[in-house]
């Protein structure tokens, strides 16, 4: 702890005799003007209307301010009216070996049937979502998820689907399966989940 | 959401820097005795109440580990009716001080304000190089006029005063300034207290992105979803955020107005969308595309509008990172085997590598002066914030912890922001760029999991 003790000229602390700002400019920071809504010119014109919490105010409003968007529930994929593509709704995942991207034997017949499924209803759409284990970075997982749907999306094509009935996606490893830290866990969520669109 | 400070226990060493209350007195010695050396010490700094009255304000804890090799002392007198205002100024300036590593603040136990005519040798001799004084003043539209005057005692004379008039909104950005101007005045560094860092949050189900200041405090959530957020990128001018966000069940990259909240579609391609990287010069953004059956790193308009390939490889290419002259491009591919970082020019052309330690680096960063690239390192399984000298390739490690992510440079180059695991709890680390002087900047409550830091730009 320290302590200070100097001398002020007590009745000139407390006069305003000085030049307060000798020598140096004074700054103003600027009013924020009215802000344009943004236009939306991507490619895809997607417009989700969010829940904005506190919408700005002409001339007033503070440059700290950041605005909260809170995204409605279920804005997600609409589920596929109709029957599913299997039969058997549980047979839809695909899971593969650490740092791999091969799709194992194990899985011949589920492929298969899917592939004459989507051969025989060209009108059934299908997204194939590949999954990572926890274990890396986000990005780097994010794109090894899609190698791994990438890699059934392959072969249900070499197996006569069509290109646009389905999508390969990824979530790499923002969506564990199982936690657990362990190899267990790890091995359930290196995966590709076959749904219907 | 709430974030909490995780209470310190108070120093049982000597306490180096603020002095708040009254206390025991300290003789103080002159600044070539009070030189600490550079060995790695902790310094826990309690910032409490004034002892004078005012309104009750949040008290928070910084904890810094390891100290510098000199800071400079500077008392700092309360701000003339601050306690009458929503933010404590001088309170505010005093932590950004004390945060830097390179000041080192004392009470001035006198009532001073930028007009006050101030008897400097005293001071002098006494073993203190600056004294800091202000006011805040509410004017009649609402406003606020914060001035201050900074007195150098070495010289024996003014050398900085301000006057900066804000909104009631805008007052903690005007303390950070005010530490912003001191801190350069006095080190010749400038400082980074009135930027911004975003980060995720993850509790359950819900995802939040975040925008603080970079002393922690002031959050606000600029993005809630039920689904994963990543890549936090901001625009050059800190007015916008690029983001991956998994909302409609992929990835996609959108970028939104920080002050509005106006969000757009950049990347929604076929497939994956990831890893945003703005151009210096904010015309265009880099972005991980896996349009074409590989992610590969594409080229494209910030406003949106037709990619361009920058990448060829039959790897991963992704995690680009522009230089600061916006020339380069550094990122991460998997094309020689496992991922490493490699540079490109940014007009397309031949990649080359620049890692080569290790068999596992990602998440590139290249520092403001461009000399320099954090990424994270696995080492033993664990994963480990490295930095190299792109001139001569050397690289050190800056931490000893195992669970690193997202290295992002402060813009004055001075430090690192990064995510990490401190017994069971995820942390945002900021460190110096030699690994010796490291503080906790936030950390949430068990069971919510923070990460993907990004430092923001100057400019507000």
């Amino acid at each position: 702890m320290t302590t200070l003790n100097y001398r002020l000229h007590a009745a000139a602390a407390l006069t305003a005799a000085l030049t307060l700002l000798a020598g140096c400019g004074t700054t103003k920071l600027p009013d924020q003007a009215a802000l344009t809504p943004v236009e939306n010119r991507s490619p895809v014109a997607s417009t989700q209307a969010p829940a904005v919490a506190n919408p700005a105010t002409a001339a007033g409003t503070p440059q700290s301010r950041v605005a909260s968007v809170d995204l409605a529930r279920g804005a997600g994929a609409a589920a596929a009216g109709g029957t599913a593509l299997m039969a058997l709704p549980g047979q839809r995942i695909v899971y593969f070996d650490f740092d791999s991207f091969v799709i194992k034997s194990d899985y011949k017949t589920l492929i298969d049937a899917y592939a004459q499924a989507l051969t025989a209803n060209r009108g059934k759409k299908l997204v194939i979502e590949g999954h990572a284990d926890e274990r890396g970075g986000r990005e780097y997982n994010l794109a090894l998820g899609q190698k791994r749907s990438g890699a059934v999306l392959n072969t249900l094509k070499l197996l006569g689907a069509n290109d646009t009935q389905m999508e390969a996606v990824s979530f790499g490893e923002e969506r564990p399966a199982a936690s657990g830290g362990n190899e267990e866990a790890w091995a359930k969520n290196r995966r590709a989940e076959l749904k219907d669109r | 959401m709430g974030l909490d400070y995780h209470g310190h226990k108070p120093p049982s060493g000597a306490l180096r820097g603020a002095a708040y209350n009254a206390g025991h007195a300290k003789t103080l010695r002159a600044p070539a005795l009070e030189a600490l050396t550079s060995r790695a010490r902790r310094a826990f700094i309690a910032t409490g109440m004034a002892a004078a009255a005012g309104p009750a304000l949040a008290q928070f804890r910084l904890e810094i580990s390891g100290v510098g090799a000199t800071q400079v002392p500077v008392a700092v007198a309360p701000f003339r009716d601050e306690a009458a205002a929503s933010v404590a100024v001088s309170r505010v300036v005093r932590a950004d001080l004390e945060r830097s590593g390179l000041l080192r603040t004392v009470d001035a136990e006198a009532t001073l304000d930028e007009r006050s005519v101030v008897d400097l040798p005293p001071l002098r001799a006494r073993g203190i190089d600056a004294l800091l004084a202000g006011s805040v003043t509410r004017l009649a539209d609402g406003r606020y006029d914060v001035r201050y005057k900074l007195w150098d005692a070495v010289r024996g004379e003014e050398v900085l005063g301000q006057s900066k008039v804000v909104l009631e909104g805008d007052l903690r950005l005007a303390a950070h300034r005010v530490a912003d101007e001191v801190q350069h005045k006095l080190t010749g560094e400038r400082g980074v207290n009135a930027t911004r860092v975003a980060y995720v949050v993850r509790e359950g189900r819900r995802y939040t992105l975040h925008v603080t200041d970079a002393d922690g405090e002031g959050g606000a959530v600029a993005l809630a979803s039920p689904e994963s957020i990543i890549s936090p990128a901001w625009s050059p001018d800190g007015r916008q955020l690029a983001y991956v966000s998994f909302e409609t069940q992929k990835a996609v990259v959108w970028v939104q107005d920080i002050t509005t909240g106006a969000r757009r579609l950049v990347a929604n391609f076929r497939g994956s969308n990831s890893a945003p990287a703005w151009s210096p010069d904010g015309q265009r953004l880099v972005v991980t595309l896996s349009q074409d059956g590989l992610a590969q790193l594409y080229t494209l308009p910030a406003a949106g509008g037709t990619p361009t390939r920058l990448t060829r490889s039959s790897g991963i290419d992704t995690e680009a990172a522009f230089t600061p002259d916006g020339k380069t491009v550094y990122f991460v591919s998997d094309r020689g085997g496992g991922p490493q970082v490699y540079r490109v020019p940014a007009s397309g052309g031949n990649a080359d590598r620049v890692t080569f330690k290790g068999d596992y680096n990602i998440s590139p960063a290249v520092s403001p002066d461009g000399r320099q690239l954090a990424y994270i390192t696995r080492i033993s399984g664990g994963f480990r914030l490295m930095l190299q000298d792109l001139a001569d390739g050397t690289v050190l490690p800056l931490s000893d912890t195992q669970d690193d992510e997202s290295p992002s440079f402060a813009p004055n180059g001075r430090l690192l922001v990064y995510a990490t695991r401190i017994q069971g709890t995820d942390v945002l680390m900021t460190t110096t760029l030699d690994g010796k002087i490291k503080t906790r900047l936030l950390s949430t409550s068990r069971g919510a999991d923070m990460r993907e830091p990004a430092w923001g730009p100057y400019g507000r």
